[in-house]
C-alpha cells in the first residue's frame, strides 16, 4: 500500500521537479515582465474573476433551485447543467460557437439586432469560463444546502421573515463555507481553462489571449518563457488549494463547536 | 377570539386527520409518541405544513383552507414558534435573534434593539445579549428561543417538545421556569410532548395523539382517572399528587400523607404509577411498604388482561392489577381495602 501510495506521489511531484530543473531562473524576472506575459497574466486574473462573480450570481440560485425544490426532470436538470464539468472544453467552445457565434442559435439575433458578435471578444473568455467553472460552485453549495438543517430557514419564516430575507440572513451565511470553497474552485477552474476558449474566443493577445494560451504559445516560441509562465500558474493554483484546505478545516472546528 | 383547527394531512407514511379548538389564556399540551404526528399538528398550525383537507383559524382569520385556496404564508401568521432544538441562529447573538423577526417586518434597528432587550431582560437572559448560541446552556437557549418567538407578538405560541432536548439535572428547573414564563403569556398555547411530566405541569388540557388521531382530550386529571384506551392509560395512566414536601414527607390539600424516599422541601407533586400499588383487604401490620392509605373502591375498569381500579378516600389513587390478582381477592365495587405504595417507587417533582 505505502509503495503504491509513495508511486503516487513522485506521478505529481516529478513534473513539478522537472519544471523547477529546466526553469531558466536567472532570465525568469525578465520573462515575467516581459510585455506579453503581463498582458496575459492581467486578462487571465480579469476574466476569472468576472467568471466567478457571474459562476456565483447565477449559480447559488440553481444550486438552490436544485436544492430545495421538487420538479419533474430535475435530475436530467442537473445533468445539463454539470456536463461541461464532464465534456472536454473544446466540445464546450464548439457548442458556444454554434448558440452564440454570429451564425448561432441566438447569436445571429444579436448579430443583427445589436450588431454585436460575442466570439473573439474578451467577455467569450467570461463566457467560455463561466460555462466550464460555474458547474464546481453548483455542486459545491447544493450539497452545503442538502446538508443544512431546515429548522432555522423555518424559525426565520414563522418570524416574519420573506423568503428572501431568510435566505439572505439565515440560509446564505450558514453555507458561507461552501460559498466560499465552491467560489474558489470555479476561479481556479476559470483560470486554468483553454479548451472552449481557445475555440470560442480565439487567441488574440491583450483581448483574448490568458495564461494557459500564453503558456501554450511560448511552447512553440520560447520554451523557457513557458515553463517560467507553468511556474507562476503552478504556484497560483497551489498556493489556492493550500488556503482552501485550510478554510475546510477551519470551518469544521468551527462547526463542532456550535451542534 | 381561539383557535380552531381541523387538519388533515398526509406526509410520508402519516396520514394525520385531527381537530381540536384552544381558547385564549390556555395552554392545550398535545401528547404522544414519536411518530405521532404531533410536530406535524403544529408546522401546520404555523404554515410550514400546507393543509390536504380542512381548515385553521386563528382570531376568527382563516389562514389556512383548501377548499377555498386560503393559505396565509408563516410569515404573515400571528404565530410564534419554540423548536425542538431551538433552532436559533447560530452566526447571531441572543440579541440579534431575538430582534430578528421584528428586524424581519421592518421595525427601525433601534426600536428592534430596545424591544429585544426588554424581552432579553424579562426571561433572564441579561448579560449574555451579545453571546452566540452556542456559549448558551440548554436551559439558556431555550429561553433565548421562546424570547425570540415572544418578541413578534404571537397570538398562537406554539412549542415543540421544549424541554427534550435538556438533561435529566436541569428540566426540572428549566420546567418551572418555563411555567413561569408561559404564565406572563396571554395569547393561545400549544405544546407537544411525549412526556405526562411536562402535560401536567405546563397545561390546562391535554389531547392525546395516537398515530395521526386525537383518541381523548380533557383536562389532565380526567384523562388520567379515566383513560379511554389501553394506550391512553399506559401513556398518561398515573396519579399526580399536589402538594408540599417537609421532611421527607409530601402532604396535600386534603390531609393525606405521602412518605417520600428522597425530595427536597417546598411545593411538589408527587408521580404515583397504577402498577405499583399494593391493593390488600386487611391493614398491613408490619409491611416495608412505608405508606399505606385506607379507601373505598368506586369504579372498576377492565382494560386486557389488568384491572383499574379508582380507590377512593383521603388519598384518591388508580390502581392496576393483573386479572388474576384481581379475582383472587373477589374484589367489588364498594369494598372497603387499603392502597400500599413503597417510597422508593414514587419520583417528585418541584412544582
Amino acid at each position: 500500500m505505502l509503495a503504491l501510495a509513495v508511486v503516487a506521489i513522485s506521478f505529481f511531484a516529478l513534473p513539478l521537479i522537472g519544471l523547477i530543473w529546466r526553469a531558466p531562473w536567472s532570465k525568469a524576472w525578465a520573462y515575467l515582465s516581459d510585455h506579453a506575459a503581463v498582458t496575459a497574466l492581467r486578462l487571465s486574473l480579469q476574466t476569472s474573476l468576472w467568471a466567478t462573480a457571474l459562476s456565483v450570481l447565477f449559480g447559488v440560485p440553481l444550486a438552490w433551485l436544485l436544492a430545495r425544490t421538487q420538479f419533474p426532470g430535475r435530475s436530467a436538470v442537473r445533468a445539463l447543467c454539470t456536463l461541461s464539468m464532464v465534456l472536454p472544453p473544446v466540445v464546450g467552445g464548439v457548442a458556444l460557437f454554434f448558440a452564440l457565434g454570429r451564425r448561432g442559435l441566438i447569436g445571429q439575433w444579436i448579430y443583427r439586432w445589436f450588431d454585436y458578435q460575442l466570439p473573439f471578444t474578451t467577455a467569450a473568455v467570461v463566457v467560455a469560463q463561466t460555462f466550464v467553472a460555474m458547474p464546481f460552485l453548483v455542486i459545491t453549495v447544493e450539497a452545503a444546502l442538502r446538508q443544512l438543517d431546515t429548522a432555522p430557514e423555518d424559525a426565520a419564516r414563522t418570524l416574519g421573515a420573506s423568503r428572501w430575507y431568510g435566505f439572505r440572513r439565515v440560509t446564505l451565511p450558514a453555507i458561507r463555507p461552501a460559498l466560499v470553497a465552491g467560489a474558489v474552485l470555479s476561479w481556479a477552474r476559470a483560470l486554468g481553462e483553454f479548451g472552449a476558449t481557445i475555440t470560442f474566443a480565439g487567441n488574440y493577445p491583450g483581448t483574448t489571449q490568458t495564461m494557459p494560451l500564453a503558456v501554450y504559445l511560448a511552447r512553440e516560441t520560447n520554451p523557457e518563457q513557458a515553463i517560467v509562465l507553468s511556474l507562476l500558474m503552478i504556484a497560483i493554483s497551489f498556493a489556492v488549494l493550500v488556503t482552501l484546505r485550510d478554510r475546510w478545516f477551519g470551518n469544521r472546528r468551527d462547526t463542532a463547536v456550535l451542534s | 377570539m381561539t383557535l380552531a383547527a381541523a387538519i388533515t394531512c398526509e406526509v410520508g407514511s402519516l396520514q394525520l386527520a385531527v381537530e381540536f379548538a384552544v381558547q385564549p389564556g390556555e395552554l392545550l399540551a398535545i401528547l404522544g409518541p414519536n411518530g405521532a404526528g404531533k410536530t406535524t399538528v403544529l408546522r401546520a398550525l404555523a404554515g410550514l405544513q400546507p393543509l390536504d383537507v380542512g381548515r385553521i383559524t386563528i382570531d376568527d382569520t382563516v389562514v389556512d383552507d383548501p377548499a377555498t385556496d386560503t393559505f396565509v404564508e408563516p410569515a404573515r401568521r400571528a404565530t410564534g414558534m419554540v423548536f425542538q432544538q431551538y433552532a436559533l441562529f447560530p452566526h447571531l447573538s441572543v440579541l440579534e435573534n431575538v430582534a430578528f423577526g421584528m428586524r424581519a417586518q421592518r421595525v427601525p434597528k433601534g426600536e428592534a434593539r430596545r424591544r429585544a432587550y426588554e424581552w432579553i431582560d424579562r426571561v433572564g437572559l441579561a448579560g449574555h445579549a451579545q453571546h452566540r448560541p452556542g456559549e448558551l446552556s440548554g436551559g439558556q437557549a431555550q429561553r433565548a428561543a421562546l424570547a425570540r418567538a415572544l418578541a413578534t407578538d404571537p397570538r398562537l405560541l406554539l412549542l415543540d417538545e421544549p424541554l427534550s432536548a435538556l438533561d435529566a439535572g436541569t428540566r426540572d428547573a428549566v420546567r418551572r421556569d418555563l411555567r413561569h414564563h408561559l404564565a406572563s403569556f396571554d395569547g393561545m398555547r400549544v405544546m407537544v410532548t411525549h412526556d405526562p411530566v411536562d402535560a401536567f405541569a405546563l397545561a390546562n388540557r391535554v389531547a392525546i395523539i395516537e398515530a395521526g388521531r386525537i383518541v381523548q382530550t380533557g383536562t389532565f386529571e380526567e384523562v388520567t382517572a379515566h383513560p379511554r384506551s389501553r394506550y391512553v392509560a399506559d401513556l398518561v395512566g398515573v396519579n399526580l399528587v399536589h402538594g408540599v414536601v417537609a421532611a421527607g414527607a409530601l402532604t396535600t390539600a386534603t390531609g393525606a400523607k405521602v412518605v417520600l424516599a428522597d425530595a427536597s422541601p417546598g411545593p411538589s407533586f408527587a408521580v404515583i404509577r397504577p402498577h405499583s400499588i399494593v391493593i390488600v383487604r386487611e391493614s398491613p401490620l408490619a409491611s416495608s411498604a412505608r405508606n399505606v392509605w385506607h379507601g373505598t373502591i368506586t369504579e372498576i375498569d377492565r382494560l386486557g388482561d389488568r384491572v383499574r381500579l379508582r380507590v377512593d378516600g383521603v388519598l384518591p389513587l388508580t390502581a392496576e392489577i393483573t386479572v388474576a390478582a384481581f379475582e383472587a381477592l373477589a374484589l367489588q365495587r364498594g369494598d372497603s381495602v387499603h392502597t400500599t405504595v413503597k417510597a422508593t417507587d414514587i419520583e417528585v417533582y418541584p412544582a
